[in-house]
């Protein structure tokens, strides 16, 4: 199933780089069980899945259908009770709590619905803090957190703290943090459940430059169709297991959906996003 | 991640909260103080004592009359008679280990000079009770034999009799009064300052034996002898024969009490030491017990923190952190709050033990050595009771923590 749409991708996807067609996720009979006291909930029962580099793909699904479960193994936050999950080739079930820590800090990226950013610390620490577990240099955490925040337009907003920004920028600052150490993946779990419309085609967008622009591998957890719509590829989740994948038709860009949209009072907002 | 980064971010947890942060220190300040001032109360009664030691000689054994407790024989001074020059005759004859011995014969008397007065002891005595005493003349000289013999009125006065009889005139040849009869002041005493018991040891004259017993007291007994022998162990050793040849010269039975005490300065110096260090040892530990308090005041804010922190740590977490990262940022916090609490709490330490010198003159030494253990317990004390939360912190599930309203 995956490997059908492997073939379509490279017709769609900016086809300088051989890399795109590296399997980057690949899944194999991936089984998810959680206790509570006597009672077992089967979240995942078996997923077999592979999502090559510089797919961008929405993973949909009515609730509970074990979207942030996958998201979780996926992002090396949790692993699988049964089944192989193979990362850029390397076998995750099988790594330690410090060494998944390390795959997180290095190849991935987060994104959540409640941003999680750190409250009274200023947009520019907030992004920083990947790189504090890095080991990189202070002067060169900052440059890097200043590029990041320059990618997501946000480069002006650096040391405002999170209370002082609306829910788009502080999501913005959130897929800063996400970029700055320069992940391979990307993983978003339903990332505009919380903004308006408008805003969350402003995060598609983002979405849509990195993953062209960069080649950058996105994944995404959505429940709204429209949102989906920005991506390439869409599984649908139902009990645990995937009941559809397939390309996304009549696929849409958001640099182009963005000026049909009406304007919010938040002329910055829009002043921001103009500029590339 | 780097220590100094640790250190920052420790730093501003901490200052986030500043009125919790500072009671939470309040603790550690005060047992940290605490602890500071008693240790320097301590040191500074433990360096009186030595001093004590040094004035009266450590060689030195007492034997004076009266029943054995020495609470007993201060009261008994002049009520018991059985002590005698005999006695002491026989003692330095008989005994090697004692090497000189003197008596000493008490009383208290008014002393008058011109228009000035004083109430003071006197003491009756020989020549050989100064150099016993390793106690020296400033100025004039020590009554001679001559004068013992044939009881002369002379006397030689401690500094503080000089000060309140004659100011900063010069003694040495001065007739005063004592009860009426006139002494001539011979000699002036290097100044000695309170003795092991607390008293002014430089408020007292001394007058040949002879003289205090037959113009003053009118007695013919002494109230005790000051021997002294070559070291420390011969002074202890000395203490047994002594005890054999004065009952046997008093004609005690076995089994009956002896009507003399004998003790030596060594032991009484080593008994005031053991008890200061137990007294030392006592407050010490009533004042770590609040450091011990404040300990726990640190776990529990830590274990506050922690929990509102969860998502904060989720977040660290999800964006790699590991669990010794983790661990290492809330043991620092909990180490800084500590150390902090220890700082203020030595600079608390030391300007108590400075007020309690000043206002209730009290010596005290601060002993570097307390101050050094106080700021490495602080530091102990932190990572003690910062251990717990910080693992509890470490060990949460980022999925968890990232879920936590
Ligand atoms: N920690 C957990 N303990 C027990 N059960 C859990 C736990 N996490 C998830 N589940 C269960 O696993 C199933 C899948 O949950 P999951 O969070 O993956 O759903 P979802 O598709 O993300 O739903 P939603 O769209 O509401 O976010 C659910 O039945 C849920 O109750
Ligand atoms: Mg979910």
């Amino acid at each position: 199933m995956a490997d059908g749409m492997a073939d379509q991708l490279p017709a769609t996807v900016d086809t300088s780089s051989h890399a795109r067609n590296r399997s980057i996720i690949r899944l194999e009979g991936v089984h998810k069980y959680y206790h509570l006291g006597d009672f077992q909930v089967h979240a995942l029962r078996g997923i077999s899945l592979e999502i090559h580099a510089g797919e961008f793909v929405a993973v949909m699904g009515a609730s509970g259908s074990g979207k942030s479960t996958l998201m979780n193994i996926i992002g090396c936050l949790d692993k699988p009770s049964r089944g192989q999950y193979f990362l850029d080739g390397t076998d995750v079930s099988q790594l330690q709590k410090a060494e998944l820590a390390r795959v997180r800090n290095r190849k991935l990226g987060f994104v959540f619905q409640q941003f999680n950013l750190l409250a009274r610390t200023s947009a520019l620490e907030n992004v920083e803090l990947p790189t504090v577990y890095a080991g990189i240099s202070p002067q060169e955490r900052e440059t890097r957190a200043q590029t990041a925040l320059e990618r997501v337009g946000l480069s002006d907003r650096a040391h405002h703290y999170p209370s002082q920004l609306s829910g788009g920028q502080q999501q913005r600052v959130a897929i800063a943090r996400a970029l700055v150490n320069q992940p391979s993946i990307l993983l978003a779990d339903e990332p505009t459940g919380n903004l308006d419309s408008r805003t969350s085609v402003e995060i598609m967008d983002i979405f849509q430059q990195l993953n062209a622009g960069q080649g950058l591998t996105v994944v995404i957890v959505t429940h709204e169709h429209d949102i989906a719509q920005y991506a390439r590829r869409a599984l649908e989740f139902r009990d645990g297991k995937v009941r559809r994948d397939a390309a996304i038709k009549d696929r849409l860009v958001a640099r182009d959906v963005l000026p049909t949209l009406p304007t919010l009072e938040d002329e910055d907002a829009e002043d921001e996003l103009k500029t590339p | 991640m780097d220590f100094w980064n640790t250190l920052r971010l420790a730093l501003r947890a901490l200052a986030r909260n500043k009125l919790r942060s500072s009671l939470t220190m309040l603790g550690i300040i005060i047992g940290v103080g605490a602890v500071i001032a008693v240790v320097s109360i301590g040191q500074g009664a433990d360096a009186m004592i030595q001093q004590g030691i040094q004035n009266m000689g450590t060689n030195v054994v007492y034997i004076s009359a009266g029943s054995g407790r020495p609470g007993g024989t201060r009261m008994g001074y002049g009520a018991v008679k059985t002590l005698t020059m005999d006695d002491l005759n026989a003692i330095s004859r008989e005994i090697p280990l004692i090497k000189e011995a003197a008596p000493g014969v008490m009383s208290r008397a008014q002393v008058v000079y011109q228009n000035q007065n004083w109430n003071t002891s006197i003491m009756g005595t020989t020549s050989n009770y100064f150099p016993i005493r390793k106690w020296i003349v400033t100025a004039g000289t020590v009554f001679s034999d001559d004068e013992v013999d044939a009881a002369a009125n002379v006397c030689v006065i401690g500094t503080t009799v000089a000060g309140y009889l004659f100011g900063n005139d010069d003694p040495i040849g001065k007739q005063i009064r004592i009860r009426n009869l006139p002494f001539r002041v011979v000699g002036l005493l290097e100044s000695k300052g309170q003795s092991v018991m607390g008293t002014d040891q430089d408020d007292q004259i001394f007058a040949p034996y002879t003289t205090v017993q037959r113009k003053l007291s009118g007695v013919t007994w002494i109230q005790m002898i000051l021997a002294s022998a070559n070291t420390p162990e011969a002074s202890i050793g000395a203490m047994q024969p002594i005890t054999l040849l004065l009952r046997e010269r008093h004609r005690i039975r076995t089994g009956d009490e002896d009507d003399f005490f004998v003790r030596t300065q060594s032991e009484m110096a080593d008994m005031a030491a053991q008890t200061q260090l137990v007294m030392t040892l006592l407050l010490g530990s009533v004042a770590s017990v609040s450091l011990l308090v404040g300990g726990i005041g640190i776990m529990n804010i830590m274990l506050v923190s922690v929990t509102e922190r969860t998502r904060e740590i989720g977040v660290r977490m999800a964006v790699g952190a590991t669990e010794s990262d983790v661990q290492l940022q809330f043991l620092v916090e909990a180490v800084t709050l500590s150390m902090m609490g220890g700082l203020v709490g030595i600079v608390v330490g030391v300007a108590g033990s400075a007020m309690i010198n000043n206002l209730l003159a009290w010596p005290t030494v601060l002993s570097t050595q307390a101050i050094v253990m106080a700021a490495l317990f602080s530091v102990g004390v932190g990572v003690f009771f910062g251990y717990y939360p910080a693992r509890k912190a470490a060990q949460l599930d980022p999925i968890e923590a990232l879920r936590y309203e």
